[in-house]
């Protein structure tokens, strides 16, 4: 118990004396995530409904692999990507190993399979209240995609939140493909990663609480700016 | 949903604007794999600032085991490595990965264990004296179990005191030096560690330094460039000025100098050409 209150304490000290390293990493986090839930939703939000409004074959299929993709263990995606990236591989050419770039390519791997699949489940059930009106209205493929994603918008942006959450607190890819360097690629979960491999496990903890806060900081912000769980928004 | 995209895009161009400024210019970046003793010992955090001063450069340091950061070097992800497992090394230069090795300086290994010793290895005569005890006691030893220096010099010790060390007190992790002390720490067992982590290390709970000084246990870092012939894009310049610094006057001073709690770390060995 003491070595939690320790690492709570540590963590108030680090945020009120505004340590600059601390806020380069938090910094670091930050573009590296909310960059990847970008990318992330552009693919996966419009291919969560398009699955959700299309008949096709191997539908069934396409969404059961979708939902197994939730649970890719990040180191995978993490070695995927380094033998992609690595001078070796493919890609090696455009030198992105050990950039934030690769720590985002690896993010977006991970977490649109979670947003896709959310999405395409608000987006279904919605389809089956809307169905009868797009089609009689005479809707084109996109209007009724684009009429889906702005009613189901609140659905939506539970998914892009959940995948902010599976993101940010990422540590087995980003260590392979972004390698932890110091004023570079070093973010929260790898800081936390390096301490607690020098022992200091109440300093590490520290900055675990440093990373709730901010994830707590993030939704707060999204909730408010787009109008979300206000009063009187039910 | 467009504000909200509008929101994230603007909270993440802020992130990016105050990550920018902090990115530095000179000379130019050079990438290294070191091991992940180097980095523990704290030495690190002295010597790049003084190779910045310097030299200009910009060292980078990507912090792996000795296995993975052979394996960076040989991918030419690297521009060079600093490593300590002699035989590994002199087949990636075998190989071509490498131009050439040259030695910079040594540490030690040391046994550390429960302060109370069940084994009693503190009045072994040798490093396999002491391996014997811990085996023959059967008492717990956590081994890094994760191909790296630390690891390939444990498994010599064990061949060389005629051990195959196996059953439940042997307790390979498959992890890096400070989640091994970590384990240690947490079931009071045995485990070897480099000086420099062990005194660095900030959750020794039960533990002691039980056994040390044996020159079996002399711990030799050897810097490799990675080969500019098979890697074009690898800046085989910085690196050879880096290998210039690394085994000059300077280098020699801050890494004799460099103490923690009194005692004196490693010791410059670099033969000057």
């Amino acid at each position: 118990m003491d070595g939690i209150l320790e690492g709570f304490s540590q963590a108030l000290k680090l945020i009120v004396t505004f340590d600059p390293d601390l806020y380069e990493i938090i910094a670091m986090s930050l573009r590296v995530t909310l960059t990847a839930v970008i990318v992330a939703s552009l693919i996966g939000l419009p291919l969560g409904a398009w699955l959700a409004v299309n008949r096709f074959r191997h539908r069934r299929l396409t969404i059961a692999v979708l939902n197994a993709l939730m649970g890719l263990p990040p180191v995978v995606v993490g070695l995927f990507v380094y033998l992609l990236l690595s001078r070796a591989g493919p890609l090696g050419v455009l030198g992105l190993l050990f950039t934030p770039t690769a720590m985002i390519i690896a993010q977006v791997i991970i977490i649109t399979p979670l947003i896709a699949s959310i999405a395409h489940q608000a987006i279904r059930d919605l389809w089956a209240e809307y169905h009868d009106l797009l089609i009689s209205m005479n809707a084109s493929r996109a209007q009724r995609i684009r009429t889906l994603l702005w009613d189901g918008r609140r659905a939506l942006l539970t998914a892009m939140l959940a995948g902010f959450g599976r993101a940010i607190g990422e540590v087995g890819a980003i260590m392979i493909v972004g390698g932890s360097i110091e004023h570079s690629t070093r973010v929260l979960t790898t800081a936390i990663a390096l301490e607690t491999s020098k022992g200091n496990l109440e300093f590490a903890l520290g900055l675990g609480f440093v990373l709730i806060a901010l994830a707590v900081a993030v939704n707060l912000t999204i909730h408010t700016l787009s109008g979300t769980e206000r009063a009187s928004t039910w | 949903m467009k504000r909200v995209l509008a929101a994230l895009a603007l909270l993440a161009s802020a992130a990016l604007a105050a990550v920018g400024a902090r990115a530095g210019s000179g000379a130019g970046t050079l990438r290294m794999a070191v091991t992940t003793s180097f980095q523990n010992s704290g030495l690190a955090d002295v010597l790049l600032p003084e190779i910045k001063a310097d030299t200009g450069i910009d060292v980078q340091l990507i912090v792996v085991g000795t296995g993975q950061a052979l394996r960076l070097g040989a991918a030419g992800d690297v521009d060079a490595v600093l490593v300590h497992a002699r035989t590994a090394e002199e087949e990636f230069i075998a190989d071509g990965h490498g131009t050439h090795r040259r030695e910079i300086m040594y540490n030690d290994f040391v046994l550390i264990g429960p302060s109370d010793d069940p084994a009693g290895i503190s009045d072994s005569a040798s490093a396999t004296d002491a391996l014997q005890r811990i085996a023959a006691a059967q008492a717990p030893f956590v081994s890094r179990g994760d191909d790296s220096g630390t690891h390939k010099k444990e498994l010599t010790l064990w061949k060389a005191a005629g051990i195959d060390p196996e059953g439940s007190w042997y307790r390979p992790i498959g992890a890096g030096m400070g989640a091994a002390l970590n384990t240690a720490s947490a079931m009071n067992a045995y485990v070897m560690s480099d000086r420099a982590s062990w005194l660095n290390f900030g959750n020794k709970g039960g533990l002691e330094l039980l056994f040390a000084g044996d020159p079996a246990l002399f711990n030799q870092y050897a810097f490799i460039p990675v080969n500019p012939q098979k890697h074009p894009q690898v800046r085989n310049d910085l690196a050879q000025r880096l290998e210039a610094w690394l085994t000059g006057a300077r280098a020699r001073a801050l890494i004799d100098g460099y103490r923690i709690g009194g005692e004196k770390l490693f010791t410059f060995n670099a033969v000057s050409r």
